[in-house]
């Protein structure tokens, strides 16, 4: 029986290897996976300080009651590229492409994706798409919102329309890509001694998202098409002047649009669920509950999209199918939560960034969840519809769902992904800020919204001027957020102190392998000897000996071994 | 991945990473891309689910269907297009039934009588086209669907002849295909069904229900 232990030794010879020479990689048109990953992550990065700006912009003109800052027609284009750069350009790419393409193989032992020029194809199809929306500003980009329904959508600026169309499909072609690439990686290609019920629970999220993108992206697909023909042609689609009916691009768009808040919190929810036992020292609670969850979460999400449209003359019978239907998916979502608190309860809580993140990310998305079931009644949402209550909503999830758990698990896996650990002290700057200045903008937002102030509009009534300030201050306290991270990240990167193979001493497969991973990722070929949680249940030596290589007879005796002991 | 790696002798797993990937891709990696053709034919299939939902919206909610003032589609030449066009999917079976058996002559002769039904489907769509007595674009919802949904499939048709294009390009090379190895015959194959069986939904809708 032979252990192969990386000593800290080779790590730090790979390390100065792969930065002295290869940083050229991250420009090129490589396939490696990890490569891939970094380029979906710092690409997307860039772009979410792009629409954090834009959203300053928007913030900044909100500050008083006038519209004084910019004009109304620029502020209409501001908000609308602010909220296409961060869903298209920002939280998909990151989350999936990003930390999916960086850990689904290292999760799973395998050596790359299924499909690695097809990975890099999908993520070469984003720069210059977003390049190209963010130059659309230049002939008037598009101002109609990110969901630019028509007929507003078909009389407002028709170049940057088009060029916003063109970047959907173009995005959402990239993410098709991507999808099918995952599901057929995880299905596949996983190390054989780790049967679905020991994947990490990151990989059954993944499979739930990649579904949902397969499956809802060709449809938006279509209705972009049809949007094209109606602005470009002059068809009379979704135009009610020519007989076409605009509702019908509500249901399409909206097929897809709400199936795509959770491609945006799925991979969140894996993530958290890989970073919570780590550093609480617990098995996670619940695992195949919390597996199956995502898995129901996903099929309930293709059934709700309707819920967007209670005020679009939807009957009222289908009205209520759509209501239970979206209160349903508080059950799975729930039983992850309860999973999660019942994983720390009683842990030896490590209250690294990593860990704060992740812990800010329940208590903030549980928030964003609440508010969800109570729009999700139709008599509620009537009342609430296009106001600022469901921007908060909305942000509570998205940047206290997803973005927290973006920066959660950029903490936890960068030791991996550079090989250097990122500073403690500036992360919990980092973390503080983020919190407060989050609350800070969102939660007054609710007030508002049950006030009655609209979403979408440049100017408002002057009762709503204090409110307004005050999310201004938070908003900009989100953008002082962000700079204690870009430089202990870059400064961590060059100088920080060297990590190790294991440094949170987790069990998965990503961290049995240098930080960084070598091409191919593992040296030997891995071989699962315990679950993935099973923090409690195994010897401290395992957290640095888990690849084992010896015939396969006795490799297989002892994963089952290893199996009984742990169950 | 499947069973393999666990039997490899250590000598091979020491084998340095970055070789190996050149050498042994095609030995050691077992082919999942018929898996992932077919996950993308399925996210394929959903675009036409989309705008087939979207036709049939509009069929449902509008008083009178067609359009009051639509011309009459002409029945008899998209029939035979469809005979021919659903004849081909049995003709390309051949070709996958002339691989698996080493022929790789009737595999591209079973490839061109596809390409030419393919093709005649095309023409008769065009000249269909051609003759029809309302356009793209003049505020008949029905002569708009039509020509998107009808062209959208004509596009993939047009695809399908360009895969098989690529795949008689590529037998010209002596062992580029063979019993044992003929994932574009088989992937072009699998489209070729998909494209008819759209074509028979399609044709159900615009033509026979219409």
């Amino acid at each position: 029986m032979t252990h192969a232990q990386p000593t800290a030794h080779t790590t730090h010879g790979a390390h100065a290897q792969e930065t002295g020479n290869n940083w050229r990689k991250y420009f090129s048109f490589s396939t490696d996976h990890k490569v891939i990953g970094i380029q979906y992550l710092v690409t997307s990065f860039v772009f979410y300080l792009i629409g954090g700006a834009l959203a300053e912009l928007v913030r900044t003109e909100l500050a008083t009651p006038q519209s004084d800052f910019v004009s109304r027609e620029i502020y209409n284009q501001l908000f609308t590229m602010h909220a296409t750069v961060m869903i298209f350009l920002w939280i998909i790419p990151s989350l999936t492409g990003g930390f999916g393409n960086y850990l689904v193989p290292l999760m799973i032992g395998a050596k790359d994706m299924a499909f690695p020029r097809l990975n890099a194809i999908a993520f070469w199809l984003i720069p210059p798409t977003g390049i190209l929306l963010l130059l659309s500003f230049f002939v008037g980009t598009a101002n109609s919102g990110w969901t630019s329904y028509p007929p507003l959508s078909l009389v407002s600026n028709q170049a940057g329309e088009a060029i916003w169309i063109l970047g959907v499909i173009l995005l959402g072609t990239s993410s098709i890509m991507a999808a099918l690439n995952f599901m057929t990686t995880i299905l596949k290609m996983r190390i054989p001694s780790m049967p679905f019920q020991k994947m990490p629970l990151f990989c059954w999220a993944m499979i739930a998202t990649s579904a949902l993108q397969l499956i809802a992206t060709p449809v938006l697909t279509g209705a972009m098409i049809l949007l094209g023909f109606d602005l470009l042609v002059g068809t009379a689609f979704f135009n009610p002047t020519g007989g076409g009916d605009p509702v019908v691009y509500q249901h399409m768009f909206w097929f897809y649009s709400h199936p795509a808040v959770y491609i945006m919190i799925l991979p969140a929810f894996g993530m958290i669920s890989e970073i919570l036992p780590t550093h609480a020292r617990k098995p996670i609670f619940g695992y195949l509950t919390i597996a199956y969850s995502s898995l129901a979460i996903s099929f309930l999400g293709l059934v709700v999209w309707a819920h967007h449209m209670f005020t679009s003359g939807t009957p009222d019978w289908l009205r209520m199918f759509f209501m239970i239907a979206t209160m349903a998916i508080a059950v799975p979502t729930g039983i992850k939560v309860f999973g999660w608190l019942a994983t720390i309860w009683g842990g030896k809580l490590r209250l690294c960034s990593a860990m704060l993140f992740a812990m800010g990310f329940i208590s903030m998305f549980v928030i964003g969840g609440l508010s969800g079931v109570m729009v999700a009644a139709v008599p509620f949402d009537i009342h609430v519809h296009d106001t600022y209550f469901i921007v908060a909503h909305l942000h509570y999830v998205l940047f206290g769902g997803s973005v927290f758990g973006i920066y959660a698990s950029l903490y936890h896996w960068f030791p991996k992904m550079t090989g250097r650990m990122l500073n403690e002290f500036w992360g919990k700057v980092h973390f503080v800020l983020t919190f407060v200045g989050m609350n800070m903008t969102f939660l007054p937002m609710h007030v508002l919204g049950l006030q009655g102030m609209n979403r979408r509009i440049a100017e408002y009534d002057p009762q709503f001027a204090t409110i307004n300030l005050i999310c201004t201050i938070g908003s900009y306290i989100l953008a002082v957020s962000t700079i204690p991270f870009l430089i202990n990240a870059i400064w961590s990167w060059v100088k920080g102190p060297q990590a190790g193979a294991n440094p949170w001493q987790s069990l998965t497969l990503e961290w049995m392998t240098s930080s960084p991973p070598p091409v191919e990722n593992f040296d030997l070929d891995p071989v699962l000897v315990s679950g993935p949680y099973d923090y409690g249940h195994v010897n401290a030596q395992t957290y640095n000996t888990s690849f084992v290589i010896e015939p396969a007879s006795a490799q297989t005796a002892e994963a089952e071994e290893a199996a009984t002991a742990s169950s | 991945m499947q069973g393999s790696t666990v039997t490899q002798s250590q000598a091979e797993l020491n084998f340095s990473a970055t070789h190996s990937h050149q050498i042994d891709h095609h030995s050691e990696h077992p082919d999942h891309r018929l898996f992932g053709f077919v996950l993308f034919l399925i996210s394929e299939s959903m675009l036409f689910v989309g705008l087939f939902v979207a036709y049939l919206t509009y069929r449902a909610v509008a008083p009178v269907w067609p359009p009051a003032g639509t011309p009459e589609v002409e029945l008899l030449l998209p029939s035979i297009n469809t005979v021919i066009l659903l004849s081909s999917s049995f003709v390309i079976h051949q070709a996958d039934g002339a691989i698996k058996k080493n022929d790789v002559k009737g595999m591209q002769l079973w490839f061109l009588a596809t390409i030419a039904m393919g093709a005649t489907f095309l023409a008769g769509q065009v000249y269909e086209y051609a003759h029809l007595e309302f356009g793209l674009a003049e505020g008949n919802l029905f002569g708009s669907t039509f020509y998107v949904l009808t062209g959208f499939h004509g596009l993939h048709v047009f695809v399908g002849l360009l895969l098989m294009s690529l795949v008689l390009w590529r037998s010209r090379r002596r062992g580029h295909y063979s019993d044992q190895k003929h994932f574009g015959v088989e992937a072009t194959e699998i489209y070729w069904h998909f494209v008819d069986v759209i074509w028979i939904f399609l044709f159900s809708m615009l033509y026979l229900l219409h």
